[in-house]
């Protein structure tokens, strides 16, 4: 069934299509759009989940191999057929590595006598010039990585679409909805199915796009043609970092596709944290393309004003999917990133610091969707720093369930915002559990998800993150981005509990009359225009001017529409993600079980961890396949047995194992109680004490006493508003990026206008004059002498032949006559002649 | 004059030879020369009348004269050659036929220019109609 794998990306790109091309034409209706559009996605899914059961359990299954659609010739075309390519980088590393392997070889062979006489080992290699064929061909790729995505991308991405035929409803774009939604299915499913760096580029930038052309969905609002610029821009910046490391790739290994490239990386030695190697700089180049893509820290902006796109957009490509995208690349070049000690660090530090920032400002925003957005940039900063700590599995694992809240979370916001006829600003809801009971209960799900609370799956994942990150050998300073990370998912606690309190518990606010200030600047704004308050509602926030607290809006026409529960297209994707987002953690048990008698990873092959092992790299033996899984690897490298006596090039090889890490948070805090399991258990409880202590910190701000916030806001009056105002980074790039481009154009935009133009006009100036002398020297000199002597001779001869013409027929008829003879006798002479009297 | 004073000698230069009888046979049966001739002489005639007489009505008449050579030389070629046995020995007698419908048409036409000339000018003198120049 795996052989069929090449259906799962092609199938909602024919829906796409069916419903792009002919929707409008041939006036689809709703059903029918809806209907081709999630069939497709819905046959993608059910093909998926065949494959994959074949792929892993099948009478032919291929797991823990990577099955490539080309091998068996299943599915494949040339795509970018035969180039020669001079492999010019990645000598040195690769001599160096020969060297180091051979010395270890030959230091293996001897015998203790040996090694104690004579510890140099004296081994050659030469850098010879290489280079390759590359033939990047189309094929798709399975493994459990991309296994993994395409179950979340095909199963999420189809409650999604049945949320969004639901929300979409009455919308004159509908078939356009579906149609780019269609196509970003297809894009994203070429981008973790390829089996190329190639493939892989094209689903990257496929999918920019379809996020650009649906933020922009309600392209006739101005918020959101901004929003849509400023995400392509953003990304374009990372796509840049991305291009470049594929090219070094390519430099480097002479192929593009990842089983050729893995299998040569692999032996490449490992780069200490600090020393700037190639592996490093392709890292770093991917990296940069993660951070585009995942919204990571410098380049995260785009990720909140991405929400003016439509709400089931932020679900499938903000939040569960195309913004995972990062995680999926950084996990699949793990052997790259592993072999730079200093990207790891990079990457953790940069994940730790997004998870943070962006969890802080989660606390003081006040539109329901903002606040998940910066939450879903935080949870992406917590998957960075697993992979950053060598956990790449649990990374992918927090995608996973991620992607289940999270989605949840945000067709639940759909719902509500649905429900509430198109508010998105949590000061004027509240109460809505007596409206809306299932979106209610099944954002509880969700939000005792992502707060880690046991056993909801985000609890799962988390504490794996956090775990991981106190425990790493892979990078120094662990113990920093576990206490990074624990603040963050306090935060993350209390921002939830705060938007779960908000919307639906407490006072109905919306029954309120508008009391002003800047929750109430739609009705403002409506008493401007002159329009109800509803249809203000649906105008641009950014077009609505700025008023004075309480101007106007006291007057507005106040009349209220009740909330109302979402039909049952939208409640159904709801239950669906609730069920996932509760029980999708189990597939992660982690070791701390292990006294239940389940084992390390309980689950066999379902578990993810064993289900991952083969595509994770493991420095120690340098080979695919970790025997523990994720990071926990770590411990048990410290204690293997190193080589006695190495020589300088064995010296050189036995580092890459990380083998100068300090001594971690866990194994600090396992000295102290001298039990590895106690420990564990230590830190998951501590992780589930800082969800308590953030939901118990939501709870009495919110619930309990709802003058709280306002009293800490005034108290902490200069971090509220650095948090309010998102640290003013907008404000920042305005000024540091967007001002300096538009005076760099000016500025070049003038050198054009004055300098060139000028140039280009003096020069037609120039031409224009002396065309104009020529142009004299023409019409006078030229002209009048040849008007002169036709003038001349047309006075000279013209009495002549006038004269001739004196009008009477019957001259002309002599001259006919005087012509005809004259004919005659020329013609005739000879006979004339004859005939004529004799003058002599 | 001296033109048509040659021509006229040459009609009789057979019969200045003296004898009566040869003449007379010339008379009886004229042989092609002598059509030839009463042909240019008409002919002649018509072309001196087209360019000499002011009345539009004798140029029209002359005219006539002018196919009526033409008309004859047609007959005398067509007699000749039957006396030779040509296969064409008809075409020219067609031809006459021919030419005389023409110059019917051409009368009917010619007549009723001249009578819408006559109604304009009050004239019907070519002199004092100078139209071609204009």
């Amino acid at each position: 069934m795996y052989r069929y794998i090449w259906l799962v990306p092609l199938l909602p790109l024919i829906g796409a299509a069916v419903n792009g091309f002919f929707g409008r034409k041939f006036r689809f209706s709703e059903q029918l759009i809806g209907g081709i559009a999630v069939g497709s996605v819905a046959l993608a899914f059910l093909i998926s989940v065949a494959a994959i059961i074949s792929y892993g359990w099948g009478s032919h299954a291929q797991w823990p191999n990577t099955y490539v659609t080309s091998q068996d010739g299943a599915f494949k075309f040339d795509w970018i057929p035969g180039g020669a390519v001079l492999q010019t980088q990645g000598d040195e590393a690769r001599l160096s590595a020969e060297l180091d392997k051979k010395a270890r070889e030959k230091f293996a062979a001897m015998t203790p006598e040996e090694r104690q006489k004579n510890p140099a080992v004296l081994v050659g290699a030469a850098i010879t010039p290489r280079s390759s064929v590359l033939n990047v061909e189309w094929s798709y790729q399975l493994d459990p990585l991309s296994a993994v995505f395409m179950l979340i991308v095909t199963g999420v991405g189809l409650c999604i679409f049945v949320f969004a035929t639901g929300y979409m409803h009455g919308d004159a774009g509908f078939y356009r909805f579906f149609a780019y939604m269609g196509l970003f299915m297809f894009s994203m499913l070429v981008l973790v199915m390829g089996s190329n760096f190639v493939m892989m580029f094209v689903g990257w930038e496929g999918v920019g796009l379809c996020s650009y052309l649906l933020i922009g969905y309600y392209f006739d609002r101005q918020e959101a043609a901004n929003a849509s610029r400023k995400a392509f821009i953003t990304n374009r910046i990372g796509d840049f970092g991305f291009a470049l490391a594929i090219f070094a790739v390519i430099a480097t290994f002479g192929t593009a596709q990842y089983t050729d490239v893995f299998a040569q990386a692999k032996e490449f030695p490992i780069e200490l944290v600090g020393t700037w190697g190639l592996m490093s700089w392709i890292a770093l180049g991917l990296f940069v393309g993660a951070c585009g893509k995942s919204a990571q820290l410098p380049l995260h902006v785009w990720l909140p004003d991405a929400m003016a796109g439509p709400t089931p957009v932020s679900a499938l490509i903000h939040a569960a999917t195309m913004v995972t995208a990062g995680l999926y690349m950084v996990t699949r070049t793990n052997v790259i990133f592993q072999h730079s000690q200093t990207m790891l660090l990079v990457v953790t530090l940069v994940g730790a610091a997004t998870a943070i920032f962006a969890a802080t400002i989660g606390i003081t925003q006040n539109d329901i969707k903002k606040v998940l957005a910066y939450s879903t940039v935080s949870q992406l900063g917590f998957m960075f720093m697993a992979c950053g700590v060598g956990a790449f599995v649990i990374g992918i694992f927090h995608v996973m369930t991620h992607a289940f809240f999270k989605a949840l979370m945000f067709l639940g916001a759909g719902s509500v915002i649905h429900g509430m006829h198109h508010e998105q600003d949590m000061r004027r809801m509240g109460g809505l559990k007596k409206y809306m009971p299932y979106t209610y209960l099944t954002f509880l799900a969700g939000w005792l998800a992502i707060c880690g609370i046991i056993p909801f799956s985000g609890f799962w994942s988390k504490d794996e993150i956090l775990w991981n990150a106190a425990s790493t050998t892979h990078i120094p300073l662990g113990w920093i981005v576990w206490l990074i990370g624990t603040i963050a998912a306090t935060c993350t606690a209390f921002y939830m509990t705060r938007l779960v309190a908000m919307t639906f518990w407490g006072k109905e606010r919306f029954l309120e009359p508008p009391a002003g200030g800047e929750a109430d600047e739609a009705y403002a704004s409506a008493y401007d225009k002159g329009l109800s308050s509803h249809d203000a509602k649906l105008a641009s926030a950014g077009d609505r001017p700025r008023h004075e607290p309480g101007e106007h809006v006291g007057r507005v026409d106040h009349h209220v529409h009740l909330p109302h529960e979402s039909p049952r297209s939208m409640v159904i994707p709801l239950v669906v993600l609730a069920v996932l987002a509760t029980i999708g953690g189990f597939v992660g048990v982690g070791p701390a079980f292990r006294f239940m008698g389940w084992g390390e990873h309980p689950g066999g092959k379902l578990n993810i961890v064993t289900w991952m092992n083969p595509i994770i790299w493991n420095p120690t033996t340098h080979e695919f396949g970790s025997a523990e899984g994720g990071g926990h690897a770590g411990t048990e490298v410290a204690h293997t047995e190193l080589v006695p006596a190495p020589p300088e090039a064995l010296e050189r090889s036995e580092a890459g194992v990380y083998g100068n890490v300090h001594t971690t948070l866990a194994q600090s805090v396992e000295h102290g109680v001298h039990n590895e399991l106690a420990t564990e258990w230590l830190f998951m409880v501590t992780s589930l004490m800082v969800a308590g202590i953030g939901i118990g910190l939501g709870l009495l701000f919110y619930v309990k006493d709802t003058r709280l916030p306002d009293i800490w806001a005034q108290r902490l009056r200069p971090l509220y508003q650095a948090s309010y105002n998102k640290y003013w980074v907008d404000e920042f790039y305005g000024w540091a990026i967007t001002r300096r481009t538009m005076d760099a154009a000016r500025a070049v935009y003038a050198f054009d206008s004055k300098v060139v133009d000028g140039i280009v006009n003096g020069l037609a100036a120039l031409g224009r004059l002396s065309s104009r002398i020529v142009g004299g020297f023409d019409k006078y000199f030229v002209d009048g002498l040849v008007n002169t002597i036709a003038a001349f001779i047309i006075r000279l001869m013209s009495p002549l032949f006038r004269a001739a013409q004196t009008g009477f027929t019957q001259n002309y008829a002599l001259v006919m006559v005087l012509g005809l003879m004259l004919a005659v006798a020329l013609l005739f002479w000879p006979d004339i002649a004859a005939h004529l009297p004799k003058t002599k | 004059m001296s033109i048509l004073l040659s021509l006229a000698v040459l009609l009789f230069q057979e019969a200045s030879d003296g004898r009566v009888a040869q003449m007379i046979k010339g008379v009886r049966s004229p042989d092609l020369s002598k059509f030839l001739v009463i042909g240019a002489l008409l002919f002649i005639i018509g072309v001196a009348g087209v360019l000499t007489r002011r009345n539009i009505i004798v140029i029209f008449m002359s005219i006539e004269l002018i196919l009526n050579a033409a008309n004859l030389n047609f007959i005398a070629f067509s007699r000749y050659l039957q006396e030779t046995g040509s296969v064409n020995a008809y075409a020219g007698q067609v031809f006459a036929v021919f030419v005389i419908v023409v110059a019917a048409a051409e009368a009917a036409i010619g007549l009723g220019i001249v009578i819408a000339l006559y109604r304009n000018k009050e004239t019907i003198w070519v002199d004092e109609i100078d139209l071609l120049k204009w």
